[in-house]
């Protein structure tokens, strides 16, 4: 599969493969997301989305394969892109509060030994009125729901300013209120030209909130706008199963 | 070999027979460290027996210091139900607080009963033989001996009848109290029989040892099997070979039968972890590295496998492997010859093609990998594949 | 407790031991902060038993007791300890209490092996090194409380220079990664200092009680705050107050070690921390309880009555 020459792609994975403890768990992926569309990766458990995105994120080490944003490598890159991990894997008995939590998105822009200062409290303040939390900005972080958790992660992801959001199981274990705030805020942010990348796990809200999708399972089985590709084929093909779900023409 | 020294090592013997045994489970339900905890803090029932009764013989010092083990227990998992600090916390403080108040009891009222710091931590193994059992003036041998025995016919028991109990516990907790095995019941009682065994043992080989005697042997035989059965006989066994050798070692160099029993420990649960086949360091790193070979050469595989459909020249060309794959010279010469070694590619002036054999068993793996039954590949790598890695 | 205030102004010695036990407080409670941030907790107890072989080691070799040599021989041996923990969790699948059972038990069986072996030597060599199996904080030395003040400073300067790093990296490493931030030196230095902690407190509390000096003043601090800087100040005083209070009380008594008192003290004030404090305190979420339930029986009266 050749890159067209000329075209910048928000995010380009070349030949990437991950093998935990000698199980194969990326394949070979190859994968270029243009610039400003809201895509979600989809596939069964275990067909290495998350691996996918700790791999491209440099978290995870792989055993072949390159990652480019914007063209240049992630290294040089990384201002422009902003990370949302799932909330699960965070111990949130840690002793901080909301505006703090989310004032740590500042921290790769201020480089190393400044404090965050006035603007940085600005631009948290901001976030966390756009995502609804500004008014739990004092309260700690353990007292939250798992929906108000998510949102202060986004928060946190917002005051980067990036130009490219990579979130993994966002709607996983959130209130239907959080579900819908969180992907109009997703869908505003596409709207002003920012990619968008979500590790989603409900297939049946993938034509409803996303434009394009990535079929994953462990070999990236295709990619490509919602419209076209989410189909039956693929779905079978992904899921190993006869999997009908109602997709709106 | 002279009587004693006999005596001391049938001691040490059984008493690390009797350690191993409930350290299997300790091992297997990550509760090791709660046997550090215990060792210590039933000083403190060894002391308030001690203040009761006067009497440094009296069963009521052993009785209190079990009770005071089990407390332990009991006390670290009202904290944690608190929530208020982690699981391992609740321990760290919990044993050094009790170990703590028995230390200071000790000070305060005992000053004439020298706490001798080593005999606590390390016991007086050499000297158990003298402390003998006399029932009507007939010696009956040292008393270490007989306790420590009946605790073991005792573990022994308990482990006979309920072994399929225990194991399901172990296992599959869930399982067991769905078919009325209360795993609760069975925790404390795993919880009181260590506390039995590590009062027991105190005395002859004090805290330190009995937590090396109940988790490494455990934790050697753990490296080498899963199956219940192996690992208790294991542990078992090195627990023996360590007390025995380990005794011979300190009547070399005059020192701590204990400390060199610990030692001895250490260095068999060493060696096993450095040269245990399949599982130990040294067969790990060479395995990994032959998996990276052949991890790679897959990838490059089926790499080769995509670009059929295209026919994209420069993508076959060696110079690719460097750019795309990011690996080194040697490491892509090394992809390169393993996968013309077992003629799984041909080249044609500088571009790589993949022959039928290549192509077979490239289509093989996609099946296999994308059905995620990653292990299979073991199988057809073995069909395929004369040169590994 | 008076005389005690007096003799710090007149007494040298008594001024000098305080200094260092407070140094040594606030060193522990700092750190011991990190270590139960990082789920880490038994580290102590497990890096305290692994350093006594290096202590023995060090003087066999060097056949002096300077403390400088002693202590480091403990700071090589702990890291020799911590490196092998770590190995034995990622290589095999042993679980982390597993390989801090075994490096504890077999480092510290191995140093007692050492430590009875040369007790036969002439100078009776064992007597010194007995101290750090209990703690004697009387044994400080005006050299001791110099390195501890220094080290405390240390440790006080990465803690301001990257203060905003190490939070980041406690609270979520992935996403520091992601910012670009060096995780894995910030890790080796956090552990290091860690090391450096237990072992600078050896010669006051003693190998065995080490855990819970660690883990105590942090665990207590962590119960009256959401701040991570409040509750590392709050660490660091309730670590001071434990080491002073415990040295002046374990001093008033003859032959009682420091170790034993100051464990309790520290003890004591979590357990008030767990009873009193505020929101997390049991009475605080007692009497929560008292008002939810107040409140909801109101909430069906007024339902009822509607």
């Amino acid at each position: 599969m050749a890159s067209q020459k000329g075209v910048k792609y928000a995010i380009n994975v070349h030949d990437l493969t991950v093998a935990y403890d000698y199980k194969p768990v990326l394949w070979d992926i190859h994968l270029q997301v243009p610039e400003g569309v809201l895509m979600a990766i989809v596939g069964p458990n275990g067909a290495g989305k998350s691996t996918l995105i700790k791999a491209m994120l440099g978290i995870q080490k792989s055993i072949t394969g390159t990652v480019e944003v914007f063209g240049k490598s992630y290294k040089e890159m990384r201002k422009e892109v902003a990370y949302v991990p799932q909330k699960e894997a965070i111990d949130w008995d840690f002793p901080t509060t909301v505006l703090d939590a989310v004032m740590m998105g500042t921290y790769g822009q201020l480089g190393w030994i400044k404090r965050p200062g006035k603007k940085e409290k600005k631009a948290a303040l901001e976030a966390l009125e756009q995502v609804g939390m500004l008014p739990f900005k004092n309260r700690q972080i353990s007292q939250l729901s798992g929906g108000q958790q998510q949102r202060v992660f986004l928060a946190r992801a917002l005051v980067q300013n990036a130009s490219i959001y990579i979130m993994d199981e966002p709607f996983q274990g959130v209130d239907a209120t959080t579900e819908i705030a969180i992907i109009n805020i997703l869908k505003e942010l596409r709207e002003q030209g920012k990619t968008v990348l979500v590790v989603h796990h409900d297939l049946q809200t993938v034509p409803e909130y996303f434009d394009w999708v990535t079929f994953l399972n462990v070999k990236k089985i295709a990619t490509g706008p919602v419209k076209e590709i989410f189909n039956d084929d693929n779905l079978n093909k992904t899921y190993g199963i006869n999997y009908k779900v109602a997709v709106n023409q | 070999m002279t009587q004693p020294q006999l005596e001391i090592q049938l001691i040490a013997a059984i008493v690390s027979v009797a350690c191993a045994i409930p350290g299997v489970f300790l091992v297997l339900r990550k509760m090791a460290l709660i046997s550090d905890a215990i060792s210590h803090s039933i000083l403190l029932g060894i002391v308030l027996g001690f203040f009761i009764t006067q009497d440094l013989n009296s069963p009521i010092l052993i009785l209190l210091a079990c009770l005071v083990g089990v407390l332990t227990v009991v006390m670290v998992e009202l904290i944690q139900k608190t929530k208020l600090v982690k699981e391992d916390t609740a321990i760290g403080l919990v044993f050094p607080a009790l170990f703590s108040i028995g230390i200071i009891l000790i000070s305060l009222k005992a000053n004439d009963i020298h706490l001798d710091v080593d005999s606590v931590l390390l016991g007086e193994l050499a000297f158990a033989p003298f402390d003998r059992l006399f029932i009507n003036g007939k010696d009956f041998g040292p008393k270490a001996l007989w306790i420590m025995g009946s605790i073991l016919i005792f573990t022994l028991t308990l482990l006979l009848l309920f072994y399929k109990e225990l194991k399901l516990s172990t296992f599959d907790a869930g399982l067991s109290a769905a078919l009325g095995f209360s795993p609760v019941l069975i925790h404390y009682s795993l919880m009181t029989v260590s506390s039995v065994t590590v009062v027991g043992a105190f005395d002859s080989v004090g805290a330190i040892l009995v937590v090396a005697l109940m988790i490494v042997p455990a934790a050697t035989a753990y490296l080498l099997t899963h199956k219940l059965k192996s690992m208790l006989m294991l542990s078992v066994f090195f627990g023996l070979f360590s007390s025995i050798g380990g005794y011979w070692v300190a009547n070399l160099l005059d020192a701590s039968i204990a400390g060199s029993m610990a030692t001895m420990l250490g260095v068999i649960f060493f060696t096993v972890y450095l040269f245990a086949p399949k599982k130990g360091l040294l067969a790990n790193l060479f395995k990994e590295k032959r998996q990276k070979s052949e991890v790679q050469l897959l990838a490059f595989l089926l790499h080769l496998h995509s670009l059929n459909e295209d026919n994209d020249l420069e993508e076959r060309c060696v110079n690719h492997l460097y750019m795309h794959f990011r690996w080194t010279k040697s490491e892509a010469d090394n992809i390169l010859s393993l996968a013309k070694e077992n003629s799984l590619v041909y080249l044609d002036g500088d571009c790589i093609y993949l022959t039928e054999k290549g192509n077979d068993f490239s289509e093989r793996a996609i099946q296999f990998i994308t059905s995620n039954r990653g292990e299979k590949i073991e199988g057809i790598k073995e069909d395929y594949l004369l040169f590994r890695g | 407790m008076l005389e005690f205030l007096e003799l710090i102004w007149s007494d040298y010695t008594v001024r000098i031991i305080t200094m260092g036990t407070a140094a040594l407080g606030a060193i522990l409670g700092l750190l011991g902060s990190f270590a139960v941030l990082r789920k880490q907790s038994l580290l102590g107890d497990a890096i305290s038993h692994a350093a006594l072989p290096g202590i023995v080691l060090a003087f066999i070799l060097t056949q002096t007791k300077t403390t400088y040599v002693l202590l480091l021989g403990a700071i090589i041996s702990g890291l020799i300890g911590s490196v092998l923990i770590n190995s034995i969790v990622k290589r095999t699948h042993l679980k982390t209490d597993t390989a801090l059972g075994i490096i504890l038990s077999v480092f510290f069986g191995f140093g007692m092996l050492l430590l009875t072996a040369i007790q036969k030597q002439p100078d009776a060599a064992q007597a010194g090194l007995d101290k750090y199996l209990f703690g004697q904080a009387a044994t400080l030395m005006l050299e001791d409380v110099k390195l501890l003040i220094a080290v405390l400073g240390l440790a006080l300067l990465i803690l301001f220079l990257f203060y905003k790093e190490l939070k980041l990296l406690l609270f979520d490493a992935d996403y520091a990664k992601t910012l670009g931030i060096n995780t894995k030196y910030l890790d080796v230095l956090i552990t290091v200092f860690i090391i450096v902690a237990i072992v600078l407190g050896l010669q006051t509390v003693g190998v065995v009680l080490m855990s819970a000096m660690l883990l105590a003043p942090a665990a207590a601090a962590r119960q009256w705050t959401n701040s991570l800087s409040t509750m590392l100040f709050l660490s660091a005083i309730l670590g001071m107050i434990s080491g002073v209070l415990g040295t002046a009380i374990s001093a008033s008594q003859d032959n009682l070690s420091t170790g034993p008192v100051i464990v309790i003290i520290a003890v004591s004030l979590v357990v008030i921390s767990f009873i009193f404090a505020p929101n997390r305190g049991l009475i605080a979420k007692r009497v929560q309880q008292r008002k939810n339930k107040k409140l909801f029986e109101k909430i069906k009266d007024d339902a009822a009555t509607t």
